[in-house]
């Protein structure tokens, strides 16, 4: 085995592998802090130092490793989902009519983007991939009132899940969030309970931005899960790290492909090693390739 | 901007005595703070080390004026260097000096605004300069995808009766549409062909090759990568790929009319060398801008 001194040099290099997968600045160097003062000073393997810091990450992302369990109670649970533009929302919802499908759950889509070219189009053809009704209105149609129609006809056809698809909106844009205020306020005309979810789809290429996405829509539409996108390309998804510790809100599920089948339960585990894997991996293997035995700790 | 910055390095600079030289501690101390600003901007690591090292080299040194603060002094150089970095002042117009039709190929991660700013540069091109633009789609993939561009198609020839949607016909591959596109673009005598592509993520080597392909058969004017203003870190991979790939001739960041401080701006033209030339600043066909370094500067460092 090769080994090296878990010094400071070292330790900053680590600290650089956590930014570059976008944990910040603040949080990478408050993991690398805790970590130090486990293990600073010891001679450590490569495969030491990825196991161990994975386990630090894998710490903070446990409480939040939460599977999204529709309430068998409801009929229908209702699910909201928003996020920012281009993020994944409709796709997401495609896989998850998939998925509920097949575990005998009774599944009805509403189209609520009406504002966006295709956009109705678009979840009416993953409606079709997974046999499941979809509600539509014409383009420009009121998303609020086909919430509303949504929640009656799965109501009535005693549906399992509805789940409600709303077009891309920045959160910094007051007019469109109160748009979205609108929707859950109408649809509790309806069952006042509803949405019994509000899932906040992000897209893992985000960088410190997704911090205000969490912040300002949970503050505004009372978001209770996260979905994380795009975690098969290259993006590590760091800034997971960085809202578990200041939202605590469950992370439900992650998107791993444009496919009907790539969508999978966030396991705390397998994401920080995903983390550490592209990161302190390579600065593993790189340590090891770099320096050989010395004599110290021979 | 500047004065804030100024006011920050100045509390860095606090021991620096009046009409000296700025030395490499000095520097050093203040250079933390931009090193830290740019990161949370979302500046790539690598970028931000050049970046760092560079101010740092025309800093030290640098002769602080009597009229000047030293944090004065080095808060100019760096939004100096910072502009410089963005690409220097000024906007860079979209080079369509080829023989019509001119292609101008769209390319980027899924869901970065492709489609979205395709529409837009048409109702750009078609509204001020009288261009006749054909959009093609070729994606494939995305369910509705040709669609979404048929559509914006429509919205924008209501406007300016010059655009228009090459016909959808199913079963062809992206190549195959591309080739329709340039003969129906000949034929027809249009001024621009706008080739919209399906995102595509930098490591999925055979959707690479693909677009590698097209570029290859229609030779492209302009090869616009489309970057979310949001993007993290991982800028690096994107602009690095798709530059390796396709040969990218300009950038143009989308969703600037968020409140991302646009880090991925300056990582792009770092590592691809190619200018930023348009931003998108909302989901309207209207919203897209040229790009100006000196504004996007202040945004970056947060001030
Ligand atoms: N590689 C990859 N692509 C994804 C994933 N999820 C979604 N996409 C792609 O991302 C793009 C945008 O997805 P959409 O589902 O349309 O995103 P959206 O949030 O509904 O977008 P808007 O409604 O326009 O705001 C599409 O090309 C999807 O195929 C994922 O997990 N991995
Ligand atoms: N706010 C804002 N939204 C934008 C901007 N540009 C694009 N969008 C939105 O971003 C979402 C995705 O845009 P698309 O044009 O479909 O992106 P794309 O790159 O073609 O996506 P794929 O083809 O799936 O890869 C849509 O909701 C657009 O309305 C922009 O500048 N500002
Ligand atoms: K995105
Ligand atoms: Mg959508
Ligand atoms: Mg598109």
């Amino acid at each position: 085995f090769t080994h090296r001194k878990l010094d400071d040099a070292a330790l900053e290099e680590l600290e650089d592998e956590l930014i570059a997968a976008d944990l910040g600045p603040v949080v990478a160097e408050r993991v690398i802090e805790s970590f130090r003062s486990s293990r600073f000073g010891k001679d450590v393997t490569s495969d030491e130092i990825r196991d161990a810091l994975a386990e630090e990450i894998a710490r903070v992302l446990e409480p939040v490793a939460i599977p999204f369990e529709p309430d068998p109670k409801k009929k229908p649970h209702v699910v909201l989902v928003v996020g920012v533009n281009g993020v994944g929302k409709t796709t997401t919802i495609g896989k998850m009519a998939r998925h509920y499908s097949d575990e005998g759950k009774s599944v009805m889509l509403v189209a609520g983007d009406t504002f966006r070219a295709a956009a109705v189009e678009q979840l009416q053809v993953w409606g079709q991939r997974s046999d499941v009704p979809v509600i539509a209105g014409k383009h420009g149609a009121d998303a609020a009132g086909l919430a509303y129609d949504g929640i009656k006809r799965a109501t009535e056809e005693g549906k399992n899940l509805l789940l409600i698809d709303t077009a891309g909106r920045l959160h910094n844009k007051g007019a469109l969030m109160e748009e979205l205020a609108k929707i859950i306020r109408v649809m509790r005309k309806f069952d006042e309970t509803a949405p019994h979810s509000v899932l906040l789809v992000l897209d893992a290429t985000t960088g410190q931005n997704a911090i205000e996405q969490v912040r300002v829509f949970r503050e505004l539409v009372n978001v209770t899960g996260l979905i994380v996108t795009k975690l098969d390309g290259s993006a590590r998804g760091g800034i997971v790290v960085a809202l578990a510790e200041q939202f605590k809100l469950p992370v439900h599920m992650v998107g791993v492909g444009e496919q009907v089948e790539d969508l999978r339960p966030f396991s705390a585990q397998d994401y920080a090693r995903g983390l550490v894997g592209g990161a302190a991996g390579d600065l593993a293997s790189r340590l090891v390739d770099s320096q050989p035995d010395t004599p110290e700790q021979a | 901007m500047f004065d804030q910055l100024s006011g920050k390095m100045s509390g860095v600079l606090e021991g620096l005595s009046k009409n000296g030289k700025l030395t490499e501690g000095d520097v050093t101390e203040a250079m933390r703070e931009v090193r830290l600003a740019m990161l949370e901007a979302d500046v790539a690591l690598p970028v931000v080390r050049d970046f760092v090292n560079k101010v740092r080299e025309r800093s030290v040194g640098h002769e602080v004026l009597e009229s000047v603060s030293p944090g004065q002094a080095v808060a100019k150089i760096v939004n100096d260097a910072l502009i410089d970095a963005l690409g220097g002042a000024g906007a860079v117009p979209l080079n369509l000096a080829a023989v019509p039709p001119v292609p101008v190929l769209m390319v980027g991660l899924q869901g970065s605004g492709k489609t979205t700013t395709s529409g837009k540069i048409a109702l750009r091109l078609s509204q001020r300069e009288g261009k006749k633009v054909l959009l093609a789609s070729l994606d494939v993939y995305r369910p509705a995808a040709q669609l979404q561009l048929q559509q914006l198609a429509e919205r924008v020839n209501a406007i300016t009766k010059r655009v228009t949607a090459l016909p959808i016909v199913a079963g062809q591959s992206p190549v195959e549409i591309a080739k329709r596109a340039l003969d129906t673009g000949r034929r027809e005598g249009y001024d621009v062909v706008i080739l919209d592509t399906a995102g595509r993520l930098s490591i999925d080597e055979a959707l690479m090759d693909e677009v590698r392909q097209i570029r290859a058969v229609t030779n492209p004017a302009e090869t616009l990568l489309v970057v979310d203003a949001m993007t993290g870190q991982d800028a690096v991979n994107t602009a690095k790929s798709f530059n390796e790939a396709v040969g990218i001739t300009g950038v143009v960041m989308s969703r600037m009319d968020g409140d991302a401080r646009g880090g991925a701006a300056l990582s792009m033209k770092a590592i691809t060398g190619a200018p930023i030339k348009l931003t998108g600043s909302g989901e309207k066909l209207e919203a897209l801008e040229e790009f100006h370094p000196e504004r996007v500067a202040g945004r970056i460092l947060g001030l």
